[in-house]
C-alpha cells in the first residue's frame, strides 16, 4: 500500500506532505504580505474613509487567516480532508459564540447598568 | 488535488469503514494536533473576548493609540509571517531529507522568532518603564494577558525549535523526528494566524 493510499482520510497538510513543493508557501507569502500591507494602510492613512476602516480591517484579517489556512496548513474541503475540515468548522463555530457573545451580553449588562448617582440613591 | 489522483478506497463505500483498519500514526498525529490547535484557539477566543470588552476602561491612565508603535509590529508581523514560510521550507527538506537545507530553514525559523520576541519584550518593557504596567488599568491587564499569553506561545515554540534540531542532529530523519516537526510546523502556523487577530483589533483597532 502506498503513501497515497489513506483511505481514512489525511491529516492536516497531507497535500503539501504528498506534492512537496515550495509553491505554495510562496504563494501564501506574497498574498499574505499584501494583505498585512493593506491592513497596516488602511489604518495608518486616509485613504479609506473614517467609519468604514474598522469592517475593512476585519474583512483583511478574516481574508488572511483564509490565506494562511489554505496554503500555510493545507486545509481544503477534498474529500479525504473531511475530518479537518469539519472540526476547523466547529472550531470556527465555538470561537464565533464566544467572542460575539460575550461582546453582546457585556454590552448588554453595561447597557442595562444604572448611573452611579442612581445606584447611591437607591441605597438611600 | 484533482479527483483524477484520487485513489481508490477514498470514498469508495466498496469496502467498509469497520474493514479499512487503523489509519497511519501520521494521520492521527496529526489530526490530534490539529484538534489541540484549534482549542488552543478557543482559548484565545476568550482572551479576545475579554480584551473587547475591555479595551475602552483605561481608568484614566494611557489608552492604546498613544503606546502602541505601529511600525515597530510591522516589523513583528514581518518577522512571523517570513518565519512561517521558513518553517513551511523546512518542513519540505525535513519530508525530502535534505539535512542541510533543513538546519538552514530551521536556523532562520529560529532567528526570526526569536527577532520577533525580542521586539516584544523590548515593547512590553518600555511600556512598564512609562508606568503603563498590566497593574494601571483594566485595559493594560487584558492588553499584557493576550500579547503576553501569545509570546508564551512564541517562547514555547522557539524552545520546541531547539529540541527539534538537537533530535535532527542525534536521531537524523527517522518517522517520529517527522512527524514531530510536522506537528511543530502546524504549531508555528497556527502562531501566526492568531498573530493576525492581534495586530488587527489590538494594534489597529486601537482608537
Amino acid at each position: 500500500m502506498s503513501e497515497n493510499l489513506l483511505p481514512q482520510g489525511a491529516g492536516p497538510g497531507a497535500d503539501a506532505q504528498r506534492h512537496g513543493n515550495h509553491g505554495s508557501y510562496v504563494i501564501g507569502f506574497g498574498a499574505a504580505l499584501l494583505l498585512t500591507i493593506a491592513s497596516f494602510g488602511a489604518a495608518s492613512t486616509h485613504l479609506v474613509y473614517g467609519p468604514s476602516v474598522p469592517i475593512l480591517l476585519g474583512v483583511l484579517a478574516i481574508a488572511q487567516m483564509g490565506v494562511h489556512v489554505v496554503f500555510f496548513f493545507h486545509i481544503s474541503s477534498a474529500p479525504d480532508q473531511t475530518n479537518n475540515f469539519m472540526s476547523l468548522a466547529f472550531g470556527i463555530f465555538v470561537v464565533g459564540l464566544i467572542v460575539f457573545g460575550s461582546l453582546i451580553i457585556m454590552g448588554n449588562l453595561n447597557h442595562m447598568m444604572p448611573s452611579m448617582e442612581k445606584i447611591i440613591d437607591m441605597q438611600r | 488535488m484533482t479527483s483524477g489522483e484520487l485513489t481508490p478506497g477514498i470514498g469508495d463505500d466498496a469496502i467498509p469503514l469497520s474493514e479499512r483498519g487503523p489509519a497511519p500514526k501520521r494521520v492521527v498525529v496529526g489530526f490530534g494536533f490539529w484538534l489541540f490547535l484549534l482549542s488552543d484557539i478557543v482559548i484565545f477566543a476568550g482572551l479576545f473576548a475579554t480584551y473587547a470588552v475591555l479595551s475602552d476602561a483605561v481608568a484614566g491612565g494611557p489608552s492604546g493609540p498613544t503606546l502602541f508603535d505601529r511600525s515597530r509590529v510591522f516589523t513583528e508581523t514581518l518577522c512571523l509571517l517570513v518565519s512561517s514560510v521558513t518553517c513551511g521550507f523546512g518542513l519540505l527538506a525535513i519530508q525530502q531529507r535534505n539535512a542541510t537545507r533543513a538546519y538552514v530553514w530551521m536556523f532562520a525559523t529560529f532567528v526570526l522568532g526569536a527577532l520577533f520576541l525580542k521586539q516584544e519584550i523590548a515593547e512590553f518593557s518600555a511600556m512598564v518603564a512609562l508606568g503603563a504596567g498590566p497593574t494601571r488599568s483594566a485595559f493594560l491587564s487584558a492588553f499584557y494577558t493576550l500579547v503576553g499569553t501569545h509570546g508564551i506561545h512564541v517562547t514555547a515554540g522557539l524552545a520546541w525549535l531547539l529540541g527539534m534540531i538537537a533530535q535532527l542532529l542525534t536521531l537524523g530523519f527517522q518517522p517520529m523526528v517527522q512527524r514531530r516537526f510536522f506537528c511543530f510546523a502546524l504549531f508555528w502556523h497556527a502562531l501566526d494566524i492568531v498573530w493576525i487577530g492581534v495586530f488587527t483589533i489590538v494594534y489597529l483597532g486601537a482608537h
